[in-house]
C-alpha cells in the first residue's frame, strides 16, 4: 500500500482542521441567518474527503454534491473565494451564483458540486473519458453520499465505467443516513461498496476516521485507475455529528444521542492527532498550532468576505452563455 | 463560393459531423447503437472517438457533460425526442446551468442531437417535438433546421459553439434534398432565413411545417395574397431583429409550429409580437399548431394534427382578410 510521506501526514491535518474550522463558522454564519440558503456541513466526515484528495495529483479532477464544502478545501482551495461565496459575494468562487451547495474551483480541479443527488457520478465518468481521448493520464473522483447510491444515475455510470475501464473512482461517504433516511432503511446491502460486484470493479470498505486508511486505499485505486485498468468503488464509513443541513429545523427523531456520541469518540482529527504525535512528527504544541492557524484562516476567509462588494445585478446575465447571442432576456 | 450539390436533410448531417470530426480532435460521438457507424467513413476516426453507449440516456448525457467540461467537444446522438425526457437532469440542470452557477467558470460545449418523430404512428411516447421546454430552460442553445443546407450548417456552428446546444432534428424531412456547399459551411446562430419574400402576411414557420408554409405560400399567392416565409432556424437565440422587421412590414403575424400549442415556440414568438411590434398590427396574431393531446397512434387521428399546408392558408387567410 502506498503510505503517505511526513510532511503530507502533516498537511492532511491542516486541511481537516480547516475544513472543520471551515464548517463550524459555516454553521454559525448560518444560524445568525448571515448565511443564505442551506449549509450541510462535513463536520465528522473529514478524514474521508481529505484522505481521498491527498491521494490524487493536482491535475485531477473531482465532481461532488450538496455537502459540498469539503471537497474542494480537501483538493487544495483557497479559502477566501469559498467564504466569499457563502455570503453571495462577488468575490466569490463562483461570483455569487452557487452558493454553499455548489461550489467549483476549477483552478485546483473541482468541477462542481451539484445540488441534484447523483448527479455529478456520470460528470465524473465523462470527465475520465475525456482524459483517456485526450491522451492524458488524470483521473476523475466523484464523491457522493450512501443514499446517492440508490439513485440510477449512480447504476448507470458504474457499469459505463466498468464496460470501458475509465479511470474514475466512485468515492461514497457513507454517512449512514441520506437526511433522515437510515442506509437499512432505505438501501438492499450492508455496505455500498458490495454493489461494485455487479459491475465486476474492486468494492472497498475503508475507516472514514482513519485519513490514512482513506488515503491508501485511494491512492491504490488511482494507481490502478492511471494504469488502465478501470474504476473502483470506495465506501469511507464515517458520520456526520450535526443535522444534514443546519439551520433549516430538520427533526432529530431519526437517531439517538448516544449514536452521535460513539461517533464522536471516533473522531478523526483526533485520531490523526494522535496519529501524528505517536510518530514524532509533531509535539502537542505543533498539533495545537495547527488548529489555531485554520481557524485564523477561516477567520481572514471571513473577513475577506464581509468586506467583498455585493454582486453587480448584471453579473447574473454576463454568465449565462460562453460564446455571444442569446444571453438572458 | 465553394460548390453545392445536392444532399438530402439526413446525408447533411453525416456530412456536418464527419467535417467536423476531421477538422478537430476533440470532438467525439455518444449515443446508442452507433457502434454500426464505425463500419462506414467514421472508421478513420478510431474507436476513442466513437462511444456506443448502452441505454443508459442520463449516464451518458451527464458524461458528455463531463467531457465538455474537461475539453472535449461531444456531439450526443439521443436518437429520439421523447427520450429526453429521461435525461432531462443532465441537460437542464447540469448542462444548461452550470456555467452560469460556476461564475463563468465552466465552458460545456456539448451538442445534443434530437430526433423529432411525430408523424409516423409512433404513438404518444415516441413523438414529441419538446423543443419549447428547453427554450424555456436558461443556459441551453436550441436549433431547429428545415432544409439540409441548414441541417449541415447549423450542425456545425453547434459543435463550434461554446455553449450546449440542442439541435432538433425533424425525422419527416430526413429524405428531402437540397443544395449544399461542399466543405465547410456553418450557419450562424440567431439569423432567421427568409425563405420567401412578401408583402401581405410575415408567415414564420419551424421544423416541417417550413415545407407545408412554403407550399401554402405558392396556393396563396395565386390567390393574390403576398407572403413572407421566415425560418428563425434557431429559437435559442431567437432573431428578434429579423421577425419583428417583417411584422412592422406586413402588420400581420402567422406562426406555424408542429409543437403543442400550450407555451410553444408559436406562442413566444406571438408574444414578441404583441410586445414590440403591437402599434404595427393589423389584425390578431394567429398560430398553427399541434393540439394539445398526447399523439394518437392511429394515422387516421394522427394525421389531422400537425400544421399542415391547408390548415396553415386558412389561417393566413383569415389574417389577410380580417
Ligand atoms: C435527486 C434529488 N433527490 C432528492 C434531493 C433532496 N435531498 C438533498 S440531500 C438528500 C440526502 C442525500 O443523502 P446522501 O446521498 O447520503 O448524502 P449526505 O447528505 O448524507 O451527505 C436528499 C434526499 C435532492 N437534492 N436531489
Ligand atoms: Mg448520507
Amino acid at each position: 500500500m502506498p503510505t503517505p510521506r511526513p510532511e503530507l501526514l502533516i498537511e492532511m491535518q491542516r486541511r481537516m482542521w480547516r475544513v472543520r474550522a471551515f464548517d463550524e463558522r459555516a454553521v454559525e454564519l448560518r444560524h445568525a441567518r448571515e448565511i443564505h440558503g442551506p449549509v450541510h456541513p462535513s463536520i465528522g466526515q473529514e478524514a474521508a474527503c481529505v484522505g481521498a484528495c491527498m491521494a490524487l495529483r493536482e491535475d485531477d479532477t473531482l465532481t461532488g454534491n450538496h455537502r459540498s464544502h469539503g471537497h474542494p478545501i480537501a483538493k487544495g482551495s483557497e479559502l477566501g473565494p469559498l467564504m466569499a461565496e457563502l455570503l453571495g459575494k462577488a468575490t466569490g468562487v463562483c461570483g455569487g451564483m452557487g452558493g454553499s451547495m455548489h461550489l467549483a474551483d476549477f483552478s485546483v480541479g473541482s468541477l462542481g458540486e451539484t445540488g441534484i443527488v447523483g448527479a455529478g457520478i456520470p460528470i465524473a465518468v465523462g470527465a475520465g473519458l475525456s482524459a483517456r481521448v485526450r491522451g492524458t493520464d488524470q483521473i476523475c473522483i466523484a464523491f457522493f453520499g450512501d443514499g446517492a447510491s440508490n439513485h440510477g444515475t449512480f447504476h448507470e455510470s458504474l457499469n459505463l465505467a466498468a464496460i470501458w475501464k475509465l479511470p474514475v473512482l466512485f468515492f461514497c461517504e457513507n454517512n449512514g443516513y441520506a437526511a433522515t433516511t437510515s442506509l437499512a432503511r432505505a438501501t438492499s446491502v450492508e455496505d455500498v461498496a458490495e454493489r461494485a460486484a455487479g459491475y465486476r470493479m474492486p468494492g472497498v470498505v475503508v475507516d472514514g476516521q482513519d485519513a490514512v486508511a482513506v488515503y491508501e486505499v485511494t491512492a491504490e485505486a488511482a494507481a490502478r485507475a492511471r494504469a488502465g485498468e478501470g474504476p473502483s468503488l470506495l465506501e469511507a464509513k464515517t458520520y456526520r455529528y450535526l443535522e444534514h443541513a443546519e439551520g433549516e429545523g430538520i427533526p432529530g427523531f431519526y437517531r439517538d444521542a448516544a449514536e452521535i456520541e460513539r461517533w464522536r469518540q471516533r473522531d478523526p482529527l483526533e485520531i490523526h492527532r494522535q496519529l501524528l504525535l505517536d510518530r514524532n512528527l509533531l509535539d502537542a504544541a505543533g498539533a495545537d498550532r495547527i488548529e489555531r492557524e485554520a481557524r485564523a484562516e477561516v477567520d481572514a476567509a471571513l473577513a475577506f468576505a464581509r468586506e467583498s462588494a455585493e454582486p453587480e445585478p448584471r453579473a447574473a446575465f454576463d454568465v449565462v452563455f460562453a460564446n455571444s447571442g442569446g444571453s438572458g432576456t | 463560393m465553394s460548390e453545392t450539390r445536392e444532399l438530402s436533410y439526413a446525408e447533411a448531417i453525416h456530412e456536418a459531423q464527419i467535417l467536423e470530426m476531421g477538422r478537430d480532435a476533440s470532438v467525439i460521438l455518444i449515443g446508442e447503437d452507433i457502434h454500426g457507424l464505425t463500419l462506414g467513413p467514421y472508421a478513420e476516426f478510431g474507436p476513442e472517438r466513437l462511444w456506443s453507449a448502452p441505454i443508459s440516456e442520463s449516464g451518458f448525457t451527464g458524461m458528455a457533460v463531463g467531457a465538455a467540461l474537461t475539453g472535449l467537444r461531444p456531439i450526443v446522438d439521443l436518437l429520439i425526442s421523447s427520450l429526453l425526457y429521461v435525461a432531462m437532469d443532465p441537460l437542464v440542470n447540469q448542462a444548461g446551468k452550470l456555467r452560469a452557477m460556476t461564475g463563468g467558470q465552466a465552458k460545456v460545449p456539448a451538442v445534443f442531437r434530437c430526433g423529432l418523430w411525430h408523424g409516423s404512428s409512433y404513438a404518444a411516447q415516441h413523438s414529441d417535438r419538446p423543443y419549447p421546454l428547453f427554450m424555456n430552460s436558461p443556459g441551453l442553445k436550441v436549433a431547429i433546421p428545415a432544409t439540409p443546407a441548414d441541417a449541415k450548417g447549423l450542425l456545425q456552428t453547434a459543435v463550434r459553439d461554446d455553449d450546449p446546444v440542442m439541435i432538433f432534428e425533424d425525422r419527416n424531412l430526413a429524405h428531402e434534398r437540397g443544395p449544399v456547399c461542399e466543405g465547410d459551411a456553418p450557419v450562424p446562430f440567431g439569423q432567421a432565413r427568409v425563405h420567401r419574400e412578401g408583402s401581405d402576411v410575415t408567415l414564420v414557420a419551424i421544423a416541417s411545417a417550413v415545407r407545408e408554409a412554403l407550399a401554402a405560400a405558392d396556393d396563396l399567392a395565386r390567390e393574390g395574397i403576398s407572403v413572407e416565409v421566415i425560418d428563425p432556424r434557431t429559437l435559442v437565440p431567437l432573431d428578434r431583429e429579423t421577425l419583428l422587421g417583417s411584422v412592422r412590414r406586413t402588420g400581420r403575424l402567422v406562426v406555424a409550429d408542429p409543437a403543442h400549442r400550450t407555451c410553444g415556440a408559436a406562442a413566444e414568438i406571438a408574444a414578441l409580437a404583441a410586445e414590440e411590434a403591437f402599434d404595427a398590427l393589423r389584425a390578431p396574431v394567429a398560430r398553427v399548431t399541434t393540439p394539445d393531446v398526447p399523439i394518437p397512434f392511429s394515422p387516421a387521428l394522427e394525421s389531422k394534427l400537425y400544421p399542415s399546408q391547408q390548415g396553415i392558408a386558412d389561417a393566413v387567410r383569415r389574417v389577410a382578410r380580417y
